[in-house]
């Protein structure tokens, strides 16, 4: 099955290097102390932060810094395939622990010690790249409960696709494409703070896929950043001063 | 454990001088020993040592139904059972996500590089043969993911595929060897203070912020990674270990 037109386009149109339509919308839960509402592509995104507030269980409680309480999860109607089971399975789980590790990196947690951060990232529905558009959200999400952090991070996928890198995969692309290569930076830092892969790629290829998504990223912290001004637009700054 | 965490700062200031707490080089393995069909009883078996770490990889067959978007294939599944036997840290229960992760790496890496032909497994419509890779952590003395992966291709590697009858698996009779098309090995580095080693112990597992597990095929693909932990990776830092794991990849390969 060919995944790219004649003309080199991809199926939905894009070039190889374009992203979804992507819309960041900031504060949009009443009761979370932050929250973002991702919709990219058909993808849609809830993220929430609740926190910082005692941990629990309480034994888990560092003296030196906060704990961060990530949790990825996927609603059961989140598919165009058959219902999903809810509640966490191995995949989500997994997800789960290295978002905690993004977040463990960005997050002053030494400035919030003995406390817990909670940070839920609920796919509503999902088209592929799910991961790295909870975690762009849930970032979003932790600047508008005013968590202060090292940077804003944002993530987004690269693949090859009949033999080709392309930038944002979709379902489609990523079920029947050659590889997948979810990742999260940090674009002050350029780090990877995530970095998973999967498929056959040379060296050369990650080379150049790590560098497409170098440059999908300005894109994306611009719409973070867009969300966020949106948000703050009405407070009065001289209040502040 | 406490003994390890006191530990921190001496691993951390030998590590400004380019060393570790056991005296090997930064990119050096422990020493690796591999012993083949441990359990009789399963199609496939091994056990894994690197240092002081073991781990017993059993692979085992059943009929199944494929899955609805691969009907053509057989199913492979890894699990992992992060035993109390091991450390004094881990508790009998279901999988934490420790466990899952390690399990899950091993099989990204695996499944990517197409090691096991899944299509060979194919018996009739509606009916293929499952593959199921337990790996059983015996003994923690750190660089679990690695030494699982050893576990896990060794164990593939002289495994004998069952004869099947009237839609049933006669136990103890084979048809011959799982054929692999590509092996594969995965390598994990961890980033302490800036330093990356390959091959941690569990001391220097306790003082690192972050790691990155490559699989790396014989033939010189990158199957799959996994950066875990806090630490943040640069892409140089990325692009050098993609040939130290090629490099260390066929060192391990070497031992199965």
């Amino acid at each position: 099955m060919a995944l790219l037109n004649k003309d080199g386009s991809r199926l939905d149109g894009r070039g190889v290097t374009d992203l979804r339509p992507l819309k960041i919308t900031a504060g949009v839960l009443n009761r979370a102390a932050g929250s973002c509402l991702i919709e990219w592509g058909r993808n849609k995104v809830l993220a929430a932060v609740y926190g910082p507030h005692e941990v629990f269980p309480k034994h888990l409680t560092n003296p030196r810094r906060a704990l961060i309480n990530a949790r990825y999860i996927m609603a059961p109607f989140s598919s165009q395939e058959e219902h999903g089971r809810s509640g966490p399975n191995r995949r989500s789980i997994e997800i789960s622990k290295v978002a905690r590790h993004v977040f463990e990196n960005v997050v002053f947690t030494e400035r919030f010690p003995k406390t817990m951060i909670d940070v839920h990232m609920e796919v509503l529905q999902s088209d592929g790249g799910t991961r790295v558009s909870a975690i762009t959200a849930a970032s979003v999400a932790l600047a508008d409960a005013g968590i202060p952090m090292r940077d804003l991070v944002c993530g987004v996928s690269v693949g090859r696709v009949d033999g080709k890198l392309v930038v944002d995969l979709d379902k489609y692309e990523d079920n029947l494409g050659e590889s997948d290569v979810p990742v999260v930076i940090s674009p002050r830092t350029k780090e990877l703070l995530l970095f998973q892969l999967d498929g056959l790629l040379s060296k050369k290829e990650v080379s150049e896929g790590l560098d497409m998504i170098f440059e999908a990223a300005n894109v994306i912290r611009e719409k973070q950043v867009q969300a966020l001004a949106d948000k703050f637009k009405d407070v009065d700054s001289g209040d502040l001063q | 454990m406490i003994l390890e965490e006191i530990k921190e700062d001496y691993i951390k200031e030998l590590l400004k001088q380019k060393k570790r707490i056991d005296g090997r080089a930064l990119d050096a393995y422990r020493e690796i020993k591999i012993t083949k069909d441990f359990i009789q009883n399963a199609e496939g078996s091994a056990i894994a040592e690197v240092g002081g770490t073991k781990v017993l990889a059993g692979v085992k067959f059943d009929i199944m139904t494929p899955f609805a978007d691969r009907p053509d294939e057989g199913v492979v599944m890894f699990g992992s059972e992060f035993s109390p036997i091991a450390h004094p840290d881990f508790n009998a229960g279901p999988p934490d996500e420790n466990s899952i992760e390690l399990a899950r790496v091993v099989d990204r890496g695996i499944r990517s590089a197409e090691s096991i032909d899944v299509k060979s497994l194919f018996l009739e419509e509606g009916k293929v043969l499952g593959v199921f890779v337990d790996l059983y952590i015996l003994d923690h003395s750190g660089n679990l993911i690695d030494t699982a992966g050893l576990a896990a291709m060794s164990a593939l590697k002289n495994t004998k595929i069952p004869k099947v009858e009237d839609g049933k698996i006669i136990r103890n009779e084979f048809t011959g060897k799982l054929k692999l098309v590509r092996e594969v090995a995965v390598t994990t580095f961890e980033k302490i203070d800036g330093v990356i080693i390959a091959d941690a112990n569990s001391e220097e597992e306790v003082a690192s912020e972050g790691r990155m597990s490559l699989s790396t095929s014989s033939d010189g693909f990158v199957c799959s990674a996994q950066k875990s932990g806090k630490a943040g990776f640069s892409k140089q830092e990325l692009m050098d270990l993609i040939d130290l794991s090629s490099e260390k990849s066929k060192e391990l390969l070497r031992h199965i």
